[in-house]
């Protein structure tokens, strides 16, 4: 059967008896790193146009329907216009820190990709910490949102940038609280192992209702740290202009722009793996003949599936809801999420602990 | 109140006022000197209670400059014109920003565009013009060639 | 007096707000003082769009200047130019028709719907949420279009003229307003869906802004505005004119006095108008549109004032005539230069979150503050 795992494991078999293992390994990391730049440029594009037609969608309008059939290459021309344009460097600018800021947080981005399982068997780097290493590197982007704040010399980009720090610093908590929940039941850090624990049934329905709650924590929470509204503080257009990126132009402007839908896909792969199964199909307990069925499906195709639909949910909340005030954003964090989660870790706790999910 | 009413309570309260006649609301001219006390009586005493400023500038008149304040009431309902006739060559008048908050921004704008000085105003800068502006636009005599077309 | 840029003495930082800046719908500048996020002092700074109207209307005649105002307080044009109508009719004691009266009253109140309309859209996007916006659009678009049809423009209209109005109603205005009433009624809901009940809209809205009923008359604030703090100052109510007062409607009053008041008057107002609209829609009598005037007018020598309620609140124009052809001198009260007047002492203290929000609830339109 032609699967993502059988075209991976041919390759490296043939690197491996063409070269000597050492090219073979570095072969295998040039190819890797090839994939992953062009499947960042796919999600760049399909992700900005499906928020355009989905804001459109809701907007009682059509979105780009101009280039292209149906305007499926109208970010295509909007990356070769960011292409084309100066990247200006403002005068007061720490010029080091400026320039440096937009690769921080596309790097932060980037290195998020190794260990989300895309398939059965496709995973960059089944690392035996991957959900630590995920919410760990998440969090590496705003040291560059604050980079771009401090060094564009810019009231507005200083504000957004604060906000953005207070923000994702606050909400990485019940992020990890809610992350945890997930990680108590499976008894693994493993992205892997989280993922085969789902073969009787996805969390989300195995784990009544703390698990669902847990689930609601960390949606908001990924909204959150994504700068999605309705918390898009750092960069809130009618307070700040445009936050922590108001001064970037060009392609430095694109690689922030890139790295937030980068991050929201890697945030919503995570939410699909810890919550729905990953591209475990859906499975219902000991109904063999209901799940084989679902086997048919690629596993491919039901990671993809589960991902596009919470990012669906994050464009959704964004073109429904208003913004948040800071203070509101704060309290919203301490006051509520983090003691809801806190509590909901210990239900969780006892209920892995008794046994009581299914 | 009506209108003759508030001539006759005008007249009992303040002697040295003149009326004006004409328009829908009693007009009274007054002294520039006594207009701050005026202005507290008008807004102090319970049966007046002008209480909401709603019109404030200035016409210039060629050989004097008149500072018309419409005065409401929003208890009572009456309204009240006053106005204030100034020298030409320096005016100046109280300012009334402490009792009706409004004519802060009316007062910067009269000072801009006719060149009238509020005195103890609290920020008597100009409005709408640059700070550098040379000249008082709305003033009759006001000329700018460039600028201006005359028809 | 603080410094243009940089920080004061006292080590808070000073933000412009504008004249670029998305919020303040125009070029508005707002140089603020700031502690971390919390406003310590905000000063507007106008003359951006500066015109001078006034001096301009002094060269113009008494037909003429009436279309200049339309690009005062250009959302609500047909209320300024029917109060400019007004005050010359009232120095010439020119008696307008009955259907133009009752055509006037129709387009002031449609415009007020319009206004409100985008006042609602972009107050919404002032807060971070786009999608009301194309919303309210939907419903303004047919309003414009009828007065596209009928009036021949979609902004300044200058259709109210002393004397009447321009030109005789399209023969399908009253088919095409029924037909806005209609789809008016049926989307109205949504607004309240979208926008009203949401949680994190009324959490932005309620607390914010507080301006007392007392600081609302000081501060000269008319309109939605004063009506959000229980300050009664319809003008239609208490001092009528045209058809108003043979007419069936509330003045919206709400005591909140803070930023959800002022929101909650506005979305009624609009249902408000919608009542009047219908009530004149099938009532327009006939006859003429335009009473006769002389080709070129002349006000007798005297001082006129009349005011009209626009969109924003009370718009006051004052005449000051030598008995020539020209005004001597006019002044416009505009609605929107009082009640911005009041917007430093709202937003002490807050965050800059909620200058948004209370900016947005003082429907400010630059053009009809710098005049």
């Amino acid at each position: 059967m032609l699967s993502l795992e059988n075209i991976t494991n041919t390759i490296h078999e043939w690197l491996n008896a063409t070269f000597n293992p050492t090219l073979a390994l570095l072969s295998e990391f040039v190819l890797i790193g090839i994939c992953a730049i062009a499947l960042f440029a796919m999600l760049g594009l399909s992700l900005v146009l499906m928020e355009r037609k989905v804001a459109a969608y809701m907007q009682l309008r059509l979105g780009p329907n101009r280039v292209g059939p149906f305007g499926i290459f109208q970010t295509v021309a909007d990356t070769l216009k960011l292409m084309m344009k100066e990247g200006l460097t403002p005068d007061g600018a720490d010029k080091f820190l400026f320039n440096l800021a937009p690769f921080v947080v596309m790097i932060a981005a980037m290195m998020l990709l190794a260990p989300i399982a895309f398939a059965r068997g496709f995973q960059i780097w089944d690392i035996n910490i991957g959900v630590l290493f995920l919410s760990a590197v998440s969090s590496v982007s705003v040291i560059g949102i604050l980079m771009a704040g401090w060094a564009s010399n810019n009231k507005y980009s200083f504000l957004g940038a604060m906000r953005s720090g207070a923000q994702i610093v606050s909400y990485e908590l019940s992020a990890g609280l809610s992350i945890i929940t997930i990680v108590i039941l499976t008894g693994s850090l493993q992205i892997s192992d989280i993922v085969n624990s789902q073969e009787n049934g996805w969390w989300i329905f195995k784990g009544h209702i703390p698990i669902v709650i847990s689930f609601i924590t960390f949606l908001i929470a990924i909204t959150a740290e994504t700068n999605r509204a309705p918390f898009d503080l750092p960069e809130a257009e009618s307070e700040l202009t445009a936050g922590f990126h108001t001064e970037y132009s060009g392609m430095k402007f694109a690689l922030f722009f890139l790295s937030e839908y980068i991050n929201i896909f890697i945030a919503c792969a995570l939410g699909a793996t810890l919550f729905f199964g990953g591209w475990m199909p859906f499975h219902i307990g000991h109904w063999e003949a209901f799940n084989q069925i679902m086997d048919y499906i690629p596993s491919s195709v039901w990671f993809m599936g589960k991902t596009f639909f919470l990012i669906f949910l994050l464009m959704w909340f964004r073109w429904t809801f208003p913004r948040l005030r800071v203070d509101q954003l704060l309290s919203l964090e301490w006051k509520y999420l983090l003691p809801i989660s806190m509590i909901n870790l210990l239900v969780v706790t006892v209920m892995a602990i008794m046994g009581w999910h299914f | 109140m009506n209108n003759e009413d508030l001539k006759n309570k005008i007249t009992e309260l303040f002697p040295t006022a003149t009326f004006e006649e004409g328009g829908e609301w009693v007009n009274i001219f007054i002294d520039p000197a006594q207009w701050k006390t005026i202005a507290e009586r008008l807004r102090t005493t319970n049966e007046l209670a002008f209480d909401y400023l709603f019109c404030l500038t200035c016409v210039d008149w060629k050989t004097h400059f008149t500072m018309v304040y419409h005065l409401s009431s929003t208890i009572h309902r009456h309204a009240l014109v006053l106005k204030i006739k100034l020298e030409r060559s320096n005016p100046e008048v109280e300012t009334v920003c402490d009792l009706w908050r409004t004519a802060e921004l009316h007062e910067r704008e009269v000072y801009d565009l006719f060149g009238v000085t509020f005195l103890n105003h609290p920020d008597l800068r100009r409005l709408f013009l640059t700070d550098d502006f040379i000249g008082y636009p709305l003033r009759k005599d006001f000329e700018d060639p460039i600028n201006m077309i005359k028809l | 007096m603080i410094e243009e840029l940089g920080t004061t003495s006292e080590g808070y930082m000073v933000i412009n707000i504008g004249p670029q800046h998305p919020a303040t719908h125009g070029v508005l500048r707002l140089v603020m003082t700031l502690d971390g996020e919390t406003i310590i002092k905000t000063e507007p700074h106008l003359g951006y769009i500066h015109r001078s109207i006034e001096k301009m209307c002094e060269s113009l005649s008494y037909r003429q200047f009436v279309y200049v105002t339309s690009r005062m307080d250009y959302l609500s044009s047909h209320m300024n130019n029917h109060g400019c109508s007004l005050v010359v009719e009232k120095g010439l004691q020119v008696e307008v028709p009955e259907r133009a009266q009752v055509i006037r009253v129709l387009m002031d109140e449609l415009t007020r719907v319009a206004s409100h309309e985008l006042w609602w859209g972009a107050m919404a996007m002032d807060l971070g949420a786009f999608t009301p916006f194309f919303h309210s659009f939907r419903e303004r678009e047919t309003i414009t279009d009828i007065m596209e049809e009928t009036c021949g423009a979609r902004l300044t209209m200058n259709y109210i003229c002393p004397g009447g109005v321009m030109a005789d109603l399209h023969p399908d205005f009253q088919k095409r307003v029924k037909k806005f009433v209609a789809l008016f009624k049926s989307k109205f809901h949504e607004y309240n869906e979208l926008v009203t009940g949401n949680i994190i809209f009324q959490n932005r809205m309620k607390g914010v802004g507080i301006l007392s009923a007392e600081n609302a008359i000081s501060y000269g604030c008319t309109g939605p505005v004063a009506r959000g703090s229980g300050v009664s100052s319809d003008i239609r109510k208490l001092y009528p004119y045209e058809v108003y007062n043979k007419l069936q409607f509330d003045e919206v009053l709400e005591t909140g006095c803070d930023s959800f008041a002022r929101y909650m008057v506005r979305i009624n107002e609009m249902l408000q108008s919608i009542k009047i609209i219908e009530q004149l829609i099938d009532q327009i009598p006939e006859g003429e549109f335009q009473a006769k005037t002389k080709a070129v007018l002349k006000l007798p020598k005297g001082e006129f004032y009349q005011r009209v309620e626009t969109a924003r609140g009370e718009l006051g124009i004052y005449i000051v005539s030598e008995g020539g052809t020209t005004p001597y001198r006019i002044k416009f009260r505009s609605p929107g230069f009082s009640n911005l007047s009041a917007l430093p002492h709202l937003v002490k203290g807050s965050k800059i979150g909620d200058l948004v929000a209370t900016m947005g609830t003082l429907d400010l339109v630059i053009p009809d503050i710098d005049r």
